[in-house]
């Protein structure tokens, strides 16, 4: 059982194989090269959290090359990472299966392949942040993450595409630059690159009160820059463009999955390379605690004010981050707990909703604004149903994915101080506002038309594979909402070991 | 006094803000594609200036294989150097692929103009 240590590298290095064998291959191979290697690493996945479910510390960390800690590089596996690697893998397998039709329309022929080249890099990127606990390595697969996502964002025909993507190159590289600056003033401080030996040291160092200012700035500089990568407040800009022109399979991937993988980095930032105690000693809790909450409510505002379907779906995406960066904010376990449940809440939802506003927006042609989507779901039933499953998770509906984690942060926000007041605030804002945009849309969807418009009729057997995968996530959606307690109860165990076995 | 002593780590962030300040704050793509590589070396003599110890020897074991390690330099900041200029070159080379296919469509490389440009065309109408 011991060969299962090996597994997190050889998804990674399978990642960067494919993204080389696919360029040998035609579209179709390459197609089916990026669906197998996102099968088989989900089972690598799996089988990573299997064994740490049940070995006896539940962690274990590889030695990457000939040297040991801490002159040689490393990876570690405890139980958050291989259950977020495999959700990542899950989420982009179904997005790309479900948008396969509209990359074949959105994307030029000539660069198929190429799309597949960068899902795999994407994918090999994402498993090296989950799984790295080398705080360079991280650094380099960011940059990595960040080049392939622009790719994908390019590879769409839409002229207004390459200016999405020069949007999101530009905070990317600022949020980036800032991570690079971090990491070098981290390293000049402790003189090491791994997690656990970078976090003895600040815990030394922030004991004696020795090169606090340093340490402090450093740490800003890493949260705020991943910040940026991630889209929060005041930081989500960026948004709308890069989603909304994308192909649907790649705002899915891009809002569902990368913007969280760079989260999943920014937490293991926080609880194994900083230490949960200097970082909220050091204050940036209330900042992200504030942004959070202002990102909940701007995003909703802005979704409110949008009339095109994709758009109110990426600012949505702003607000749903909010949510993350306010658990993230507050600092406790259960904050924590119901952050990371926002993650998977999140990332099961927002690929749904990229998918089935494409569906629909197939029905009239390709138009996004409400007034001529209105009676798409007729139209479109597998995406209006999807859509709908989508807005209520959103929105915070009981039976939803989405209800548990704005039940959990509720439950953490007791107990802060001036803190409960404003979460629980800020909850009941954000929900109203969430019920009004989405609800607004999908009365919207469901009402007779009133634009007279050439309108297409896309029954379940034109789109088999389009409408199978939203059905899918749409009852994985309402699974997760059902049966929450034994994914609560995996992350209260991974949480544990998270924070204290290094 | 003490900018006198480290002055290869303040010279480092002063290249750093430049550029830093360069690709935030241009208006010309071109400018901050610079601003993005002034920033990138800033950071790469920040790394090397850190691993260079004054007196020390370049860290290559000698023909007869006596190694004492207070005789060289650090070289894990050397390897982190080479690892980021591969990594900035990268983003040079996605971002001038950008640029160029930006210039074909909008004829200007200002960015103000080619947002201008883009939300007065009605794709999505």
């Amino acid at each position: 059982m011991e060969f299962i240590k090996n597994f997190p590298f050889i998804t990674i290095v399978l990642s960067l194989f494919c993204a080389v064998i696919c360029y040998a291959f035609k579209d179709k191979k390459a197609r089916f090269v990026s669906y197998f290697l996102l099968v088989l690493s989900g089972a690598l996945s799996a089988s990573v959290l299997a064994y740490n479910l049940f070995s006896e510390t539940g962690y274990f960390a590889y030695r990457m090359g000939h040297y040991d800690a801490p002159i040689g590089n490393e990876i570690s596996a405890g139980i958050l990472e291989p259950f977020f690697a495999l959700l990542f893998e899950t989420v982009m397998f179904l997005s790309l299966v479900g948008g396969a039709n509209r990359i074949l329309k959105d994307v030029d022929k000539s660069k198929h392949r190429f799309f597949y080249i960068m899902i795999n890099l994407t994918h090999a990127a994402l498993m090296s942040l989950c799984y790295t606990n080398d705080i360079y390595t991280a650094y380099v697969f960011i940059e990595i993450c960040t080049i392939a996502s622009c790719a994908l964002l390019m590879a769409s025909k839409k002229d207004r595409s390459l200016v999405a993507a020069t949007r999101y190159t530009i905070f990317s590289l600022i949020g980036s630059s800032l991570v690079l600056i971090g990491i070098v003033l981290l390293y000049s401080v402790t003189g090491h690159l791994l997690f656990p030996q970078i976090f003895e040291a600040i815990q030394t160092l922030w004991a004696t009160g020795e090169y606090t200012a340093p340490l402090t700035i450093a740490l800003g500089l890493i949260i705020s820059g991943l910040a940026i990568k991630s889209g929060m407040f005041p930081f989500h800009w960026w948004m709308p463009d890069t989603y909304g022109t994308a192909t649907p399979s790649a705002s899915g991937i891009l809002s569902g999955v990368v913007s969280k993988g760079y989260i999943f980095l920014l937490l293991k930032m926080i609880y194994r390379v900083i230490g949960i105690n200097v970082y909220m000693e050091s204050g940036i809790n209330n900042i992200l605690l504030v942004c959070g909450i202002l990102g909940m409510v701007a995003g909703s505002v802005s979704a409110i004010r949008t009339n095109k379907i994709t758009f109110m779906t990426a600012y949505s995406s702003a607000a749903q981050i909010g949510y993350i960066y306010m658990g993230i904010g507050l600092g406790t376990k259960a904050a924590l707990l119901a952050s990371l449940f926002q993650i998977v809440a999140h990332a099961l939802t927002k690929p749904m909703l990229f998918l089935s506003a494409g569906g629909l927006s197939d029905t009239v042609g390709g138009k996004q604004d409400f007034d001529s989507l209105r009676s798409s779901a007729h139209y479109n039933k597998s995406a209006g149903i999807a859509f709908a499953a989508g807005s209520l998770s959103m929105v915070g509906i009981p039976i939803f994915a989405g209800f548990i984690p704005k039940m959990l942060f509720a439950i953490s926000a007791f107990g802060h101080g001036w803190q409960t007041y404003i979460v629980l605030l800020a909850l009941a804002i954000s929900t109203i506002l969430n019920v009004i945009y989405f609800l607004r849309t999908l009365i919207n969807i469901y009402s007779p038309a009133i634009v007279d418009l050439e309108r297409k009729k896309i029954t379940l057997g034109t789109v088999k594979a389009f409408s199978v995968i939203v059905l899918v996530m749409a009852a994985v959606n309402i699974a997760v909402g059902l049966h929450s307690q034994p994914i609560i109860s995996l992350f209260e165990k991974g949480i544990e070991i998270f924070m204290n076995i290094r | 006094m003490n900018f006198l002593i480290n002055y290869e780590e303040a010279t480092s962030m002063v290249l750093f803000a430049i550029g830093f300040t360069m690709l935030v704050f241009s208006k010309n793509i071109m400018k901050k594609i610079l601003g993005l590589n002034i920033m990138d070396t800033g950071v790469y003599l920040f790394l090397a200036s850190m691993g260079y110890i004054e007196s020390k020897l370049t860290p290559i074991v000698p023909a007869n294989g006596e190694v004492n390690v207070s005789d060289y330099i650090n070289p894990i900041p050397a390897g982190l150097v080479l690892t980021g200029i591969v990594v900035s070159v990268s983003f040079s080379a996605l971002m001038l692929a950008l640029t160029v296919r930006l210039y074909k469509k909008y004829r200007t490389l200002n960015l103000d103009e080619i947002y201008e440009k883009c939300s007065t065309e009605d794709e999505y109408e």
